[in-house]
């Protein structure tokens, strides 16, 4: 017995550091809880991008749920996940509304005119204090809005067709259910 | 010769220039404010990189998040009022010292558990040896067991 003791040990340690590795591939370190998922959503009044004059406010989007996805010209994986932006939004049935995050207004009106434009309503948060408010720290983010003006999903990183089938699509189905 | 002192002067200063670099110039009032900000910044964790801290990173949001606790402490706002107002937007992932609370019991005292289980178990090994020891015959113990 007390022979077989320096084996359990070993292979507790194997355990333990199979254990570390399973879970450090299993989730995305950059993938944090945002503390304001089924919090109100932030009040903020931003410009309407190529529109500085005209500003859009969180009061004026209540009513009907909505997709706010966070981008930028800047940002490299917003590349990669605008043509699902493109080609699907539109079957999701919510309006679309882009927050363009810290970006020059001439720059992103150049990405939408060369990448497409999905988007129902562009804000513009050039300095990146409401992104603040929004707990943002890198784009793209997507939030989903309840027609209350509450957070109920939100996704870091870029939208792929599994997010969209399996976590977007079913977060909206939900919505929809509890407010016919 | 002279060339070359100067060329390791500059050499030397070469990391200096890089800290300097990654914190922007802030308007502090006077030193004690900007030893606050320097110690709550670095207490504070970016949450692009990591493994950095706010004071340290160089990324777009920590470069954001350091202009707002600046804004925080000029508005007369303590320590523990500006990390209330980051850990609700960005989670207690911003703390580099986690509260004490259920959820972080493990974090808190799992160190220190672990160390009376092994202090325990070693204590426990150590009499059973030493209840073992005499019973053994010494005399016959020659050392020359080869």
């Amino acid at each position: 017995m007390s022979r077989l003791l320096p084996l359990f040990g070993f292979l507790l340690l194997v355990a333990l550091f199979g254990f570390g590795i399973w879970w450090n591939t299993g989730h995305d370190p950059h993938d944090i809880a945002s503390p304001l998922i089924d919090q109100p959503a932030p009040a903020f009044a931003l410009p309407v991008l190529g529109e500085p004059e005209r500003t859009i406010d969180k009061a004026s989007l209540l009513g009907r749920p909505y997709l706010l996805n966070v981008f930028a010209s800047w940002c490299i994986e917003c590349v990669h996940e605008h043509p699902i932006l493109m080609t699907r939004a539109k079957e999701l049935g919510v309006p679309l509304v882009g927050f363009n995050y810290k970006d020059e207004p001439a720059d992103a009106t150049a990405w939408l005119a060369k990448h497409g434009n999905p988007f129902d309503t562009i804000v513009a948060d050039r300095d990146g204090r409401a992104g603040i408010d929004f707990g943002v720290y890198a784009a793209p983010e997507t939030f989903l809005i309840d027609a209350k003006g509450v957070i109920r999903y939100k996704r870091i990183g870029p939208i792929t067709p599994d997010v969209l089938d399996n976590e977007i699509r079913p977060a909206i189905a939900a919505l929809a259910k509890e407010s016919p | 010769m002279m060339r070359h002192a100067l060329l390791w002067l500059a050499l030397c200063l070469i990391p200096a220039t890089a800290i300097a670099q990654a914190i922007q110039p802030l308007p502090f009032r006077d030193r004690a404010e900007e030893v606050r900000f320097q110690r709550l910044s670095a207490e504070l964790r970016c949450p692009m990189c990591q493994n950095e801290t706010l004071a340290d990173s160089n990324a777009p949001i920590a470069h954001d998040l350091r202009r707002q606790v600046f804004e925080m402490m000029q508005a007369g706002k303590s320590d523990d009022e500006i990390k209330a107002y980051l850990v609700a937007r960005y989670s207690q992932f911003v703390l580099y010292q986690p509260p004490v609370e259920p959820s972080t019991w493990l974090l808190w005292f799992g160190p220190a558990v672990l160390l009376v289980v092994g202090g325990v178990v070693v204590a426990v090994q150590v009499r059973r040896r030493a209840r073992q020891a005499p019973a053994a015959p010494p005399a016959n113990d020659t050392g020359d067991d080869w």
